[in-house]
């Protein structure tokens, strides 16, 4: 990859042609762009937490200084702030309800397109994509007053539920690719040795398809975890941390809003080194 | 009962997309277009009169129409990037797609803590004495600077999701196509031009309707980041329903996001329609 | 006993006929090889008997049993496919146990049968592998070992070899060969390779368009073709066909040659000869050569008669060029004739 290590360039100190120079030079010029392109991704991530691990005096003082002063005092501050407990709390229910719900829903209808055909498929297929093309965070809206008349309203499995449409679509095309991925002829290998139907999925299928759907569950989980609209519009009492964050922007002190920004950033950060293994098999049938 | 099975597998998604996505979406039609229990059209009329309406219509029209071009020519990039990366090709792959995962309140919580008085930006530039004190980037005096930091930050937060897109789409392209082009003499940027990007053309077309889609969503980038100083449609449905109460009003606005949502989604169809034969 | 009847099995995809009403019966501890191109319907006529497709119509039969309806665990069967569906998340050992597990056999009982055929595959020191670290041949014979140790009464192989290289496919086909024989299954076997039918089977159905034209021990096959298709498609190069016309009782007359052929038939026919069995004569087709292939033990020269292309194997020390003019003598009992409008052989 690098100059020193191509065989080529290696041994020719001397005079070397105005070609290999104009490709060295765009070498350079391409490190140069992922150089910056990385720290364009990293560095204000990097600055949200200098404010995060600094004292809440520092983060509202002037000028700011570009290393963090180690200080837990904005945390703290913010975990005890009167409501972020609870949000945070509120947060990973949902967030858990929806993982659940959307793979327990999802991984079957994508096992049944990925092995099936039959009448009414495309249309399935159709109702699924047509949730790409519509606003989801509006369906909070009706379901709103839904909620409340089904007592569903200011809860955590009202909030899911509205997350699992967000959620749910991804599921069935991520499992879709999963199961179209697993070969069919090990499943009929399976029958023919002595399985049923379904003791070949518990016994063939599944193992080789839950990392896969562990990652689609994560993903789902972030899904949820980020959400703010439709958190914000159903939750009053127990609100999520996006919910309390966005409600408090107008009151809240500097140190709680970066603080809480990093609440937020870090799981994500976390879940998504978790399942970067999978984010192009996801995307990569998205296409389709 | 196997020729049942596929059905009941799909029963339960099915089922609860029609209760939660297709019913709801019904519901916020028809409260669109009654007032107390009698059809009418005075929930639009209401909201067209409101004087943010029209700021909020074309501040999320605007948006879109900066951010997503943008977007696309660094989305290109990343994805050009990391293709042609042979060392490291997973950790800037990550690196790259980190903001997948960040909500759009965190991004915008990331670039107050740049654009707001005390924050970085403004430290930076009193470090290098290029302005005096700090400037309230932020404040209704500067209502390019609160777009800049706007744009920014959905750049920022919302490229990593057409990137993973495209990179995914140019690993379904075939090498050799690239390397016959590259025997039949054409330079890396003709072979850019005249190989990956037609062929990436179905993955374009994903990318862009998703992103388009989500850019007329926008709202709590733009909640962190300006406040009220910059209206936007997703913003102000939620000022109707929640701080006005007028659901009416807020189910108008709401249909108008779906109709400009719809309508992109079918001009992008049509601009980027790739022919079944032309398909591999 | 496990003898197979298929009764009229058919089977439609959409307006698609896959299978036309096919009859056949493989007799207890046959080899029964199923060739045919690729799309003749070889494989769903396999995957029906292993219960993995259903079929439109007919009934299928092992021993005393009618299989079709039950579940492909319950028809005794085991099968070998043509990616080999070794499970990858299992060790070698796993594989072949994985049946065995199912029927709740004893684990001593287990490990004797794993043990016994890994043996026979020879590969009992690859156990504790996973498939991610087996080539292909390996993978393929981690397959055949799991289907055996079921000890089942019949055991179904879809194209196995047909993902192996040639030279390890000439070594597995001898070894299957081998192996099947001494164990007590009766065998269904596709494959597009006539070669390998040639080598492996008892008895050869041949298949076209979804229908069994021909089912015969290779010999049979090969010198009696009952069609012209199983003559035009078995045999490299195949048979040579030319248009014969009547020329008195029992006489016809092929590219200006007279020969004796069917007295029964009636107007034009088919002549067909395989190209080994062609030699020059001072009488005989008269032959422009166009190509000439050397391979070795023979030359295969490609000519002309009467304007269409026909094939001779002849021997490697006749000198023969490109232009030259040959007359090539059909030997008199390898003649078959073909009615041009049934495509069945005529006598």
């Amino acid at each position: 990859m690098t100059a020193g290590s191509s065989p080529a360039a290696a041994p020719a100190p001397a005079a070397p042609a105005p070609a290999a120079d104009v490709r060295r030079a765009g070498r350079w010029l391409f490190r140069a762009g992922v150089v910056f392109l990385c720290a364009w991704v990293l560095v204000p991530i990097y600055l949200l937490m200098v404010n995060a691990l600094s004292a809440p005096a520092d983060v509202t003082g002037f000028p700011k200084r570009l290393v963090p002063g180690f200080d837990p005092g904005s945390l703290a501050f913010f975990l005890r702030f009167q409501g972020v407990a609870e949000a945070l709390w509120n947060s990973v229910q949902v967030a858990a309800v929806t993982m659940v719900l959307s793979i327990g829903i999802g991984a079957p209808a994508g096992y049944a397109l990925s092995r099936f055909d039959f009448p009414g498929k495309g249309m399935f297929r159709l109702l699924v994509i047509m949730t790409r093309a519509f606003p989801l965070p509006l369906l909070a809206l009706p379901l709103a007053v839904l909620f409340i008349r089904t007592g569903l309203d200011d809860s955590i499995v009202g909030l899911a539920l509205v997350h699992t449409t967000l959620a749910l679509p991804f599921a069935v095309l991520i499992t879709f690719s999963l199961f179209s991925g697993i070969p069919v002829e090990l499943e009929e290998a399976a029958w023919t040795l002595g399985c049923t139907r379904l003791q070949a999925v518990l016994r063939v299928v599944m193992p080789l398809a839950l990392p896969g759907i562990a990652a689609s569950a994560v993903f789902a989980f972030v899904i949820s975890w980020n959400e703010v609209f439709a958190a914000a519009v159903l939750t009053i009492q127990n609100r999520t941390l996006t919910a309390f964050l966005l409600q408090s922007l107008d009151v809240s002190p500097l140190p709680l809003k970066f603080a809480g920004g990093a609440a937020l950033v870090i799981p994500a950060l976390v879940f998504i080194f978790a399942v970067r293994r999978y984010l192009f098999a996801m995307w990569g049938i998205a296409n389709r | 009962m196997p020729r049942l099975l596929p059905y009941l597998l799909l029963l339960p998604a099915t089922a609860f997309l029609v209760v939660f996505f297709l019913y709801p979406f019904l519901l916020v039609a028809i409260e669109s277009v009654t007032r107390q229990g009698a059809w009418s059209l005075a929930n639009y009329e209401r909201m067209a009169g409101h004087w943010k309406f029209s700021a909020a219509f074309w501040n999320t029209l605007l948006l879109a129409g900066i951010v997503v071009p943008i977007q696309l020519a660094l989305a290109l990039t990343m994805a050009s990037v990391v293709t042609g990366l042979k060392a490291g090709r997973a950790t800037i792959l990550y690196i790259f797609a980190i903001p997948l995962g960040i909500s759009d309140l965190a991004a915008g919580l990331v670039w107050l803590a740049i654009f707001e008085q005390t924050g970085f930006l403004n430290s930076l530039l009193t470090g290098f004495g290029l302005v005096e004190r700090p400037v309230l980037f932020l404040g209704y005096q500067n209502p390019w600077a609160i777009l800049l930091a706007i744009v920014l930050a959905e750049v920022w937060r919302a490229t990593a999701i057409m990137m993973v897109i495209l990179v995914a789409g140019m690993g379904l392209i075939p090498r050799e196509y690239g390397e016959a082009a590259e025997v039949f003499g054409a330079s890396r940027w003709q072979r850019f031009l005249r190989v990956t990007l037609p062929l990436l053309r179905p993955s374009l077309q994903t990318a862009l309707i998703l992103r388009v889609i989500l850019a007329f969503e926008v709202f709590a980038v733009v909640a962190a980041l300006g406040g009220t100083q910059f209206p936007v449609l997703m913003g102000e449905t939620y000022n109707w329903q929640f701080t006005l109460q007028d659901r009416g009003v807020a189910a108008a606005l709401a249909m108008v996001i779906l109709a400009i949502s719809i309508a992109a989604t079918l001009v992008l169809l049509r601009l980027l329609h790739v022919p079944k034969e032309a398909r591999t | 006993m496990a003898e197979i009847r298929i009764r009229g099995v058919a089977k439609t995809f959409g307006s698609f006929t896959a299978l036309h009403s096919v009859d056949l019966t493989i007799r207890d501890r046959e080899f029964l090889v199923l060739l045919g191109a690729s799309g003749c319907g070889k494989t769903t006529l396999l995957r029906i008997v292993a219960g993995l497709e259903t079929a439109s119509a007919g009934e299928v039969w092992i021993g005393e049993r009618r299989v079709d309806g039950l579940a492909p665990r319950d028809r005794g069967i085991a099968m070998v496919f043509q990616n080999y569906a070794v499970f990858p998340h299992l060790t070698v050992y796993e594989n072949i146990a994985f049946g065995l597990r199912m029927k709740k056999l004893p684990q001593a009982e287990i490990d004797r049968r794993v043990t016994r055929n890994a043996e026979l595959m020879h590969i009992e020191q690859l156990l504790k592998r996973y498939s991610g670290q087996l080539s292909g041949g390996q993978r393929q014979r981690v397959a055949v070992a799991r289907a055996l140790a079921m000890e089942p009464a019949v055991i179904l192989m879809d194209e196995p070899l047909s993902n192996l290289d040639a030279l390890l496919r000439l070594e597995m086909r001898a070894e299957l060969k081998g192996v099947l024989a001494g164990s007590r299954t009766t065998t269904i076997y596709v494959t597009h390779d006539q070669v390998e039918a040639m080598s492996l089977a008892d008895r050869i159905a041949v298949m076209n368009a979804g229908r069994i034209v021909q089912a015969d021990d290779p010999v049979q096959v090969y010198r009696n073709p009952a069609a012209r298709f199983v003559g035009s498609f078995i045999g490299n190069p195949p048979m040579n066909f030319l248009p014969a016309t009547p020329a008195g009782p029992g006489a016809w007359e092929v590219a200006g040659l007279r020969l004796a052929g069917p007295a029964g038939a009636a107007g034009r026919i088919e002549f067909a000869i395989r190209p080994e069995d062609l030699a020059p004569a001072p009488e005989g087709l008269a032959a422009t050569v166009r190509v000439v292939e050397p391979l070795g033990p023979h030359t295969l020269v490609t000519a002309e008669v009467a304007g269409a292309p026909f094939r001779a194997v002849l021997d490697s020390d006749l000198r023969v060029a490109p232009g030259d003019r040959l007359t090539l003598a059909p030997a008199a009992d390898r003649i078959r004739w073909f009615d041009p409008e049934t495509q069945e052989a005529l006598t």
